[in-house]
């Protein structure tokens, strides 16, 4: 069933005892997960501040349309005359919020971090199968964030086409100039983060196919496993066709092919382009662009799964419903990607096929919320931040995720398709449920990240609840701004008088985003103080069940000191009773780790 | 109104921040032996319990109002298949707000109810193959019940055939304007390209196709009222989209391509105007650009243009460039005899060709 290799422990375990680590390849260039999962973490908190940063700049923007600030002044420089902001800032700044929140924070950030994190920890193995490749990845995405933020300072600015890139206006700088050099940084950083996402990738799927210690089946994986590996699958799958996309469009850039071009007349002359098509740049940026979207949900939906059955004292209902779901989803995801393109032009009877693959990714989805409810139902629950934030996140992934039944329908996509409608869906049902996710998995797992100490969990409880408060407040208003047909991505909604009535209600969703983005500095703050004064808890503070509170509080190479424990049950078995029923399978203990064998007063289960 | 949501945000925003402080407190001098302090308590998790209840009818407040004073901004349809268009859109929304409702319910309550407890026992419940049987049978038939009226839907919008009085028009975007190209008399449109572009012929129209010479090309879209009209779009430079949203319509307009929609107009402008729906929709911008008017003023600024007539819009729904937010165009409904003599006011392309 599980591969093992013992040959390969021996070699961790020597290199563990006789190795001295210099400053560099402990903390630099470290091929050890844990650290690496400590760097994705870093860097991908860095790159969200950014990221969060831009979208509070050109909400102010929208709520008071061609005010004075000097906020403005100061960080946009001369994008920002006399502190107003300039109209191609606010598309670069637009573009590029989405790029680093997709991208950035919510792949590279939350998989990288707990990916690297949770899978040797969780399925019994010393290191990733390759720690080499694993480094590198790392370096990639570092590299390509580099780059990114890099464009950010290019003269003609960073690019401004929308996070979604889509030519002649992303390859024409006769267009914008953002489409010069600012265009080609991004698609060169792109480029790099694919090449790193897919080692990344590779790398995970290997490891949890292959070093899963003795016992350690499929059917016992913790599900932050399970959607670890699908996710890394659709990733393999999706990630070279936006590669592909890419390339070619960098040869109609620079080498004056005409795979997206045709028949433009712009800046007074008529180009030579004939004979291609933005559509297909399309097709094959959403081949990409919607598994993304599962990319990452399922990361932020397992650790959710682990974080409510261990907080909730319960086992996660329906386990294999859920690995099913998870598997139905990922398959399903790959063939949903028309649903952005209802009105592009493209055939109506492959809309017609789109809506129809597209409403039945609700069904799985479905399941896993009623699953999560049922799992809160009759537990004990212990609300950990961490807890907090999971519950959070089925709620907004339910309020996010319905509307998707609007969108998804060819019919209603008409009308309120590219408004503020599709903003609020993709905010709440991608956006806070990834960013949920992550903050659930650092309150979790910050044990094991940061050797044992804890994050505070009374700044948790603030920032928790202003943050749900305040992304409810951002983006449910927002579902009704787009059904009154305000497109997205206007400087402006007072260019004409039609929308006017719509300003009081930006005002409203801009006071509350700020709101929600300074408590985010509480968070910073605790995770600051915590990283270095945090109360060192025990082993195992959450009392759970998985194999990762097994391991040494220390960080040391090849994660057990000792022998690799062996599993002999699934990771749900809290507050599992014995045959008699009088008291829990361990006395007085409601939880049964993995490496606990089968008690002699016990009732075998399935797993 | 806002005044009153925005004082409602802040008053439970502190709620929630004085809740917070008190856990604060409450939770700093007890430690009981063997507890690790940062780790919920009793106390933790009964505060967290009335917070999630607190949270649950915050929600629904939210929900209430918004529905109540946003759902307003919902543009009344004036076009044939608006009614078919908003049934759909009315029943979906139904559909998940019911659902939205009670699950919220669930969540919230749930978390509420159980909180934990020193000797709580939590039960274990690992499994129960009807119950998601039963929760995965019931989205299938709903969500088959709005496939089916969906596509029935798309069907009948974008499958249209051409009828014999139907309105042929080019909508042409460029950077940063719409123009639309009537057919003419002969009812086809003339053969074009980019690269039949030269000083007046703006649209590229190919002067040796006889088709073309009756087309006329005009800065404002009218359309007779009850007629079929079929939109023919394209792009001369990147990416644009037009979006009607009064009609319920929306096409990209794609550099290379020919892409098309089509609807029949059934209110006027005229009419429109006159419901109550934009009498008093006028009344609130009204209102809103008289204040800010003289603020400006005040300020030495320019007052705001009057906006005394509602219009139908065309607007560019796919980013462009720069200046993208301020690219549209006025779409006037009207009755035939209206549009024929407006039309007679245009010019062809031949005229305009042997005018230069």
């Amino acid at each position: 069933m599980s591969a093992h290799a013992p040959a390969l422990d021996h070699g961790h375990d020597d290199h563990a005892h006789h190795h001295k680590q210099t400053f560099i390849s402990k903390y630099i260039f470290s091929t050890d997960h844990k650290m690496i999962s400590r760097q994705y973490l870093v860097t991908g908190l860095l790159m969200g501040i950014v990221g969060i940063a831009m979208s509070l700049l050109f909400r102010m923007q929208l709520a008071w349309p061609g005010e004075k600030f000097v906020i403005f002044e100061l960080l946009l420089g001369k994008w920002a005359p006399d502190g107003v902001m300039d109209p191609s800032m606010y598309l670069s700044l637009v573009t590029i919020h989405g790029t680093i929140m997709v991208f950035f924070v919510l792949t590279a950030g939350l998989s990288g971090t707990f990916s690297n994190l949770l899978i040797p920890l969780q399925i019994g193995a010393r290191d990733m199968a390759s720690g080499f490749l694993n480094m590198i990845s790392y370096w990639l995405f570092f590299i390509s964030s580099v780059i990114m933020l890099a464009s950010l300072f290019v003269e003609s600015g960073p690019a401004a086409a929308g996070w979604t890139i889509y030519p002649p206006l992303s390859a024409l700088p006769e267009s914008i100039p953002a489409a010069g050099m600012g265009m080609t940084l991004w698609l060169v950083s792109l480029a790099i983060f694919i090449a790193s996402s897919l080692m990344g990738s590779l790398n995970y799927i290997v490891t949890v196919i292959n070093l899963r210690t003795k016992g350690m089946s499929m059917t016992r994986l913790p599900l932050t496993i399970w959607t670890f590996f699908v996710t890394a699958i659709i990733g393999v799958v999706s990630f070279p066709v936006l590669l592909s996309a890419a390339l070619l469009l960098i040869m109609d850039r620079s080498f004056g092919t005409s795979f997206f071009l045709s028949d433009i007349y712009i800046g007074g002359e008529v180009l030579h382009n004939s004979g291609g098509s933005p559509v297909l740049f399309e097709h094959l940026f959403w081949f990409l662009g919607h598994p993304e979207v599962y990319i990452v949900l399922l990361p932020a939906l397992g650790i959710t799964s682990e974080i409510i059955a261990t907080n909730s004292r319960k086992p996660i209902f329906g386990y294999r419903a859920m690995v099913a779901s998870i598997l139905a989803i990922a398959f399903l995801s790959t063939i949903v990607w028309g649903h952005h393109m209802f009105v592009s032009g493209m055939n109506p009877f492959l809309g017609s096929v789109f809506t129809f693959t597209t409403l039945l990714i609700a069904i799985p989805s479905a399941v896993k919320a009623f699953n999560y409810i049922t799992t809160l139902w009759k537990g004990n629950l212990q609300f950990n931040p961490a807890m907090l934030f999971s519950i959070g996140l089925v709620s907004t992934f339910i309020t996010g995720g319905l509307t998707g039944i609007i969108l998804g329908d060819s019919t209603l996509d008409i009308n309120v398709h590219d408004t503020y409608f599709v903003v609020a869906h993709f905010h709440l049902v991608m956006g806070i449920v990834g960013l949920y996710g992550l903050f659930a998995g650092v309150y979790h797992w910050f044990p094991k990240i940061f050797e044992g100490k804890m994050m505070n969990k009374n700044l948790g409880y603030v920032h928790f609840w202003v943050t749900a408060l305040g992304s409810y407040a951002v983006f449910f208003p927002m579902h009704f701004i787009g059904m009154a047909g305000l497109p997205r991505r206007y400087y402006s909604n007072t260019a004409f008088p039609y929308f006017d009535d719509l300003a009081d209600v930006n005002i409203t969703i801009t006071v509350a985003a700020l709101v929600t983005g300074a408590v985010q500095l509480v968070f910073l703050y605790n995770f600051i103080h915590s990283m270095f004064y945090g109360k060192v808890a025990g082993k195992n503070p959450w009392r759970s069940n998985t194999l990762e509170w097994t391991t040494e509080q220390k960080h040391i190479h090849g994660n057990w000191e000792g022998a690799i424990p062996h599993v002999y049950r699934w990771p749900y078995d809290y507050s599992k009773l014995n045959e008699d029923e009088d008291d829990y399978v361990i006395a007085g203990q409601d939880f049964t780790p993995q490496d606990v064998p089968l008690q002699e007063n016990e009732e075998e289960m399935n797993h | 109104m806002t005044v009153f949501l925005v004082l409602i945000v802040i008053i439970l925003f502190s709620v929630a921040l004085w809740q917070m402080s008190k856990i604060y407190k409450l939770s700093q001098p007890v430690k009981r032996e063997g507890e690790v302090s940062e780790v919920a308590n009793n106390k933790d998790n009964r505060i967290n319990a009335k917070l999630m209840l607190m949270f649950l009818v915050f929600l629904y407040f939210l929900m209430g109002y918004c529905f109540w004073h946003f759902s307003t901004f919902y543009p009344p349809g004036a076009s044939d298949h608006a009614g078919l268009y908003d049934n759909l859109f009315f029943i979906t929304l139904g559909v998940i707000m019911v659902v939205q409702c009670i699950t919220q319910v669930l969540i919230y309550w749930f978390s509420y109810k159980y909180y934990g407890k020193k000797g709580r026992k939590a039960l274990f419940y690992a499994d129960n193959d009807k119950l998601e049987f039963v929760w995965t049978i019931v989205p299938v038939i709903v969500l088959s019940g709005l496939i089916i009226y969906g596509l029935f839907s798309w069907s009948d919008i974008m499958n249209f055939e051409q009828s014999d009085d139907a309105v042929v028009v080019e909508l042409y975007a460029q950077r940063f304007n719409w123009k639309a190209r009537y057919a003419g008399e002969d009812r086809t449109l003339g053969n074009a390209n980019v690269r039949f572009i030269e000083g007046i012929n703006t649209v590229g129209i190919d002067a040796s196709d006889d088709d073309g010479q009756d087309d006329v090309v005009t800065q404002e879209l009218h359309l007779p009222v009850g007629r079929q009209v079929i939109f023919k779009l394209r792009s001369q430079d990147v990416l644009h989209s037009a979006y009607m949203p009064h009609f319920r319509a929306q096409m990209n307009v794609v550099p290379g391509m020919i892409t098309q929609f089509s609807f029949t107009p059934s209110v006027t402008t005229e009419e429109i105007r006159e419901t109550d729906y934009i009498k008093e929709k006028m009344r609130t911008i009204g209102k809103i650009r008289t204040e800010k008017s003289k603020e400006l003023e005040a300020s030495g600024q320019a007052a705001l243009d009057d906006y005394e007539n509602f219009d139908y819009y065309l607007l560019c729904n796919k980013i462009c460039g720069q200046s993208h937010y301020n690219m549209q165009m006025k779409i006037v409904v009207e009755t035939e005899e209206e549009f024929q003599e407006w039309m007679k006011t245009q010019k062809t392309f031949r005229q305009t060709i042997a005018q230069e």
